[in-house]
């Protein structure tokens, strides 16, 4: 009476190969390489010259952090909106603290910065999961007190780089093997985060929660927790990537990380985070940060004024969401007809 | 026996309202914003020196005209459980065109009005792309800030229009004659008048507040919701437009970041003045209020000295409170029902008990 | 679940209609009172409040300019405030221009984003009662009373081009890292500098003007993308001092340190290291700490009536001398002074 569809079998390196193929991240991850390319036949030191290689290495590097961080909070059906601000206050204490605290260990201040990242990021965590408030309306509001806490701090100071001291400084421009030490930094975290998501079931589950949240706490999954998880790890990446920013640029004025949010959002949604929640990787979030800032450095190079970087944001933002939206139908077209061919 | 069944039958009757007409009337989230308005206000005024000269009435209307006028589309787009995040990229947008079209010579008076028609053009962009391809409200909007914002930046670069005609600049300053009213409060009373009728007595509004409440309910009711939420992105659009225009003769400045960030503001200001971000609930005159609770905030700190900073913490502490209170009390309110159900249902078997 | 009811809204519109034309009547009517606080001249005791208003906050080259006229105000016993917002916008100076004019201070030092944008606000502002002074960054001469100058902009425009000149051996590519792009004395200067490199050094070529916003970050990241886009580059100007300060520092950890030449306007204390590590050879700025010393005092004499801002008036300058207001009511601090490694340590601002 009723026939089950048995879904297709195919040779499972074919499988591998087209999911592969398929993937998301592949497609931006030529589209980098495509810009890359472009870019650096006009003019081969984009690539080939040691500033340019490193710069091209180094710069992503640091919203690289921030958008892995926002891409598991969009997981989870969510999204963060002040993680610009959390980078500009973490990157003002981390200067505070070595000006306040003369000889205070590195790995004393990284700690602070990503503890400090945290606990902003455990109050939007508790906001939403407890109040059960959009996140959207709670991290505008965290926003714009998060920032006004940053620039009453600051006052009319700005950290200058001689504030700092030069190991400090050093990671920001040193280079191990040949790869700056901030982006060594950045990938470890990757890493770390794309495993944790794939391999471990408290990873899982933060798809489940963002593909249907009533289900999820129907099944048993602790939603709160792995909400105040997602957002308190945003906070912490956020943390990580103000303390790096003031190792990179040296000066932080009460405005550093202003806009950030928007590029991470950016980031992730081009890289195939849905914003809907429960698809995604944070390997899409990483190429989509490195994409987006590829470009801004490509743009002058191909004799386009760097102005309009912030439209083919929004243009290629855009397109990633007709794309999703396009596949999403054909998909669900294709199991109807699977459906209505077995029976 | 029919006798009896008639006399035993108790006649069942029901109160027109659940509450009073008092706590109908002053315990809605709008009265609490209009009272806290008023609270400020007076605050204000005895405390704030300078506070009660007729510069600051002009000061802060005209400030704060462009939230209020976009702040009037925006509500009926929360309403119906969307959101609009390009509203500031587009005053940008407008800005830019309106200082390119004077610059290349165009009558101050064509220039602004085909500045509007774009802004009309980018409000239908967004409905397009929210209504028929059915993407989110949300990433499609954060999408179209950026390229807007984008289009507005790269057609100027970081140069600006500062060269506009005096009659126009004048018109959008100066006051009513008599009053320390800025005249722009006369289209936005026009514009508030039409929304307000629009939302609260025509069929239309009342499918903006159906849609919010149950989308597919209300598709099967016979509203065209995609129709509908089309219009809605154009209003806002629309409206925009005219606020970017504005904007360009107030500061006498067409730059491509005109207006960054205006888009929180506006979106604070809404949710403050009572729209559940869920949809379907709120009124405009809450929202007026909340914009005007926020601009007279800004305006009593700023002249007592306070730095503006200290203002953005005190918008977002608003506007995270308003947000968890409305949580908060529908909480107290659900335990307060299951309570009272739970009395009831003990002594209804305590009576049926043989 | 609707808790308002369509029959009592319009009671509780008019309700609340009523309420806020009262405040607002209230407001209206205390006006009266409230209006004349301040801006008198003469009678028992002008007000000497005045407020400093540079084109942002944080922004070491200001605090110095600040802290100079916040001494000259201690000397003659006025009151001093500096607002400012945090970006150098050219709209986002206007509120504070309002909240001054609203407060009535007795004098406004401004220095301005953008030549026009700021006009309206501060003539409203001196049509209730404040002088305006602008200092550093000019606007239209309409709208304020004196402009302080720190010298003329063809001698700075020139001790730069001397200087990136002698560093460079007269010949190669340039490229000026300026502020934003609407700021009104980086424009005039950019504009002499052009017509004397075309005037007197024909074998350098500008190739392009980038635009840091006066902002760390963004000149940090110009600076790296004009090395890229131009790699015979021989030599960069930067006229601000955030940008040089962000140049200086990007380039000495880039591989064109010590082969890329590097000059404009900078403080000592933000440029000793780079002219210690060889990044920079010599730069030029003036003392701002005197220029808004000078400012004060100027602002003083406005509100005293000592002097109207007409060509050929002068006024008492504390520790700086007598000084006199030139043509367009410029009034002219002095000449551009050449740091380099023999004299930076002299030097603490």
């Amino acid at each position: 009476m009723t026939a089950t569809v048995r879904p297709p079998t195919a040779h499972p390196v074919t499988r591998a190969a087209g999911r592969v193929f398929k993937a998301r991240e592949t497609g931006i991850l030529i589209a980098l390489i495509l810009v890359i390319l472009v870019a650096t036949v006009r003019n081969p030191s984009f690539l080939f010259s040691s500033d340019g290689f490193r710069d091209l290495l180094l710069t992503p590097s640091l919203l690289m952090l921030v958008a892995v961080g926002q891409a598991i909070v969009i997981i989870t059906r969510n999204v963060d909106l002040s993680v610009g601000s959390i980078l500009g206050l973490t990157a003002y204490l981390t200067g505070r603290l070595f000006i306040d605290v003369p000889g205070i260990p590195l790995i004393v201040v990284f700690l602070a910065g990503m503890g400090f990242g945290a606990i902003l990021g455990l109050i939007n965590g508790a906001l939403v999961a407890f109040a059960k408030v959009p996140a959207l309306v709670i991290t505008l509001g965290t926003l714009y007190i998060y920032r006004g806490i940053n620039v009453a701090w600051t006052g009319s100071d700005r950290i200058n780089a001689s504030d700092l001291p030069a190991d400090f400084r050093g990671l920001g421009t040193g280079q191990l093997l040949g790869i700056p030490i901030l982006t060594i930094i950045a990938a470890i975290v990757l890493v770390v985060a794309a495993w944790y998501l794939r391999n471990l079931r408290s990873g899982r589950e933060f798809y489940a929660i963002g593909s249907d949240p009533a289900a999820a706490h129907l099944y048993g999954l602790r939603v709160t927790r792995r909400i105040l998880t997602a957002f308190i790890v945003s906070g912490v990446l956020s943390g990580l990537a103000g303390v790096l920013y003031a190792a990179r640029y040296g000066t932080v004025s009460s405005g550093a990380g202003t806009g950030w949010e928007l590029q991470a959002i950016g980031a992730a949604v081009i890289g195939g985070v849905a914003i809907s929640g429960g698809v995604g990787s944070v390997w899409g979030a990483a190429i989509g940060a490195y994409l987006l800032l590829t470009i801004n450095r490509a743009l002058p190079i191909l004799g386009i004024e760097d102005f309009w970087q912030r439209a083919v944001v929004g243009a290629l933002i855009i397109g990633a969401i007709v794309l999703d939206r396009l596949l999403a139908l054909r998909q669900s077209r294709k199991l109807l007809e699977a459906r209505e061919d077995a029976q | 026996m029919t006798a009896t069944a008639s006399q035993t039958r108790a006649v069942r009757t029901y109160k027109a309202h659940s509450q009073p007409l008092w706590r109908r009337l002053l315990l809605t989230r709008e009265t609490s914003v209009i009272a806290l308005l008023v609270i400020v206000i007076a605050v204000a005024l005895a405390v704030v020196p300078n506070f009660d000269s007729p510069l600051t009435v002009t000061y802060l209307l005209r400030d704060v005209a462009p939230i209020l006028l976009i702040a009037l589309p925006m509500t009926l787009i929360i309403i119906t459980e969307e959101i609009d995040l390009s509203v500031a990229s587009i005053v940008g947008l407008t800005s830019v065109m309106t200082g390119i079209l004077t610059e290349a010579g165009w009558p101050f008076a064509a220039a602004g009005v085909t500045a509007i028609l774009v802004g009309m053009v980018a409000g239908a962009i967004n409905g397009f792309l929210i209504t028929v391809v059915g993407l989110p409200s949300l990433a499609v909007t954060i999408g179209t800030l950026a390229l807007f914002r984008g289009i507005a930046v790269g057609l100027l670069g970081t140069k600006a229009v500062t060269e506009f005609p005096e009659y126009w600049t004048d018109l959008a300053k100066d006051n009513i004659p008599g009053t320390p009213i800025p005249g722009i409060m006369v289209p936005f009373i026009v514009l508030a008048i039409a929304f307000g009728v629009l939302l609260h007595f025509t069929p239309f509004g009342r499918s903006l507040y159906a849609i919010g409440l149950n989308k597919e309910a209300a598709a099967f009711s016979g509203v065209d919701v995609g129709r509908t939420k089309f219009l809605l992105f154009l209003m806002s659009g629309t409206v925009s437009g005219f606020a970017g225009v504005y904007f360009t003769l107030l500061y006498s400045n067409a730059r491509g970041d005109n207006a960054t960030g205006m888009e929180l503001s506006v979106i604070a200001a809404v949710l403050l003045g009572g729209v559940s971000i869920f949809g379907g609930r709120g009124a405009l005159i809450g929202v007026i209020a909340g914009v005007l609770l926020i601009g007279t905030l800004g305006s009593a700190l700023r002249l007592a000295g306070v730095t503006s900073d200290i203002i953005n913490v005190i918008t977002g502490v608003l506007l995270v409170l308003s947000v968890v209170s409305a949580s908060f009390l529908a909480w107290l309110r659900r335990k307060r029902i299951s309570a009272i159900g739970k009395k009831k249902g003990r002594s209804a078997t305590s009576v049926d008990a043989p | 679940m609707f808790s308002h009811d369509r029959k009592r809204r319009p009671l509780g519109v008019a309700l609340t209609a009523l309420a806020m034309g009262a405040a607002l009547v209230l407001t209206g009517c205390s006006a009266g009172n409230g209006g004349d606080g301040g801006g008198d001249e003469g009678g028992d005791g002008d007000n000497l409040a005045i407020t400093f208003l540079p084109k942002n906050l944080g922004n070491p080259y200001f605090d110095t300019s600040n802290a100079g006229g916040e001494e000259a105000i201690e000397e003659f016993g006025g009151t001093f405030a500096e607002v400012g917002p945090s970006e150098a916008s050219p709209t986002s100076q206007v509120s504070f221009i309002q909240t001054a004019a609203q407060q009535g201070v007795g004098g406004l030092v401004v220095s301005a984003n953008d030549p026009e944008a700021i006009c309206d606000a501060l003539n409203e502002a001196r049509d209730a009662g404040v002088k305006v002074v602008t200092f550093d960054s000019d606007t239209n001469p309409d709208c304020r009373d004196l402009f302080i100058n720190q010298a003329t902009a063809e001698g700075i425009a020139k001790s730069q081009v001397d200087l990136i000149a002698e560093q460079i051996g007269d010949a190669g590519q340039i490229a000026i890292l300026s502020a934003s792009a609407n700021a009104t004395n980086q424009n005039a200067w950019i504009e002499l500098m052009e017509e004397d490199l075309a005037a007197n050094h024909p074998n350098i070529e500008l190739v392009e003007t980038v635009y840091g916003d006066d902002d760390d970050q963004t000149s940090f990241d110009k600076t790296a993308a004009l090395l890229q886009t131009y790699p015979e580059l021989k030599g960069i100007i930067s006229p601000t001092t955030v940008g040089i300060a962000a140049a200086a520092r990007y380039l000495s950890t880039s591989e064109y340190k010590g082969k890329v030449a590097l000059t404009g306007l900078g403080t000592p204390n933000q440029m000793r290291e780079y002219v210690e590590d060889g990044t920079v050879t010599s730069f030029a700025l003036w003392n701002p700490a005197d220029l808004g010393y000078l400012a004060a005092y100027a602002t003083k004499a406005l509100i005293e009536g000592d002097i109207t801002g007409e060509e050929g008036d002068s006024f008492d300058a504390g520790k700086l001398g007598e000084y006199e207001v030139g043509a367009d009511g410029v009034v002219l601090l002095g000449d551009p002074f050449v740091f380099d490694a023999d004299n930076i340590g002299d030097f603490d601002f």
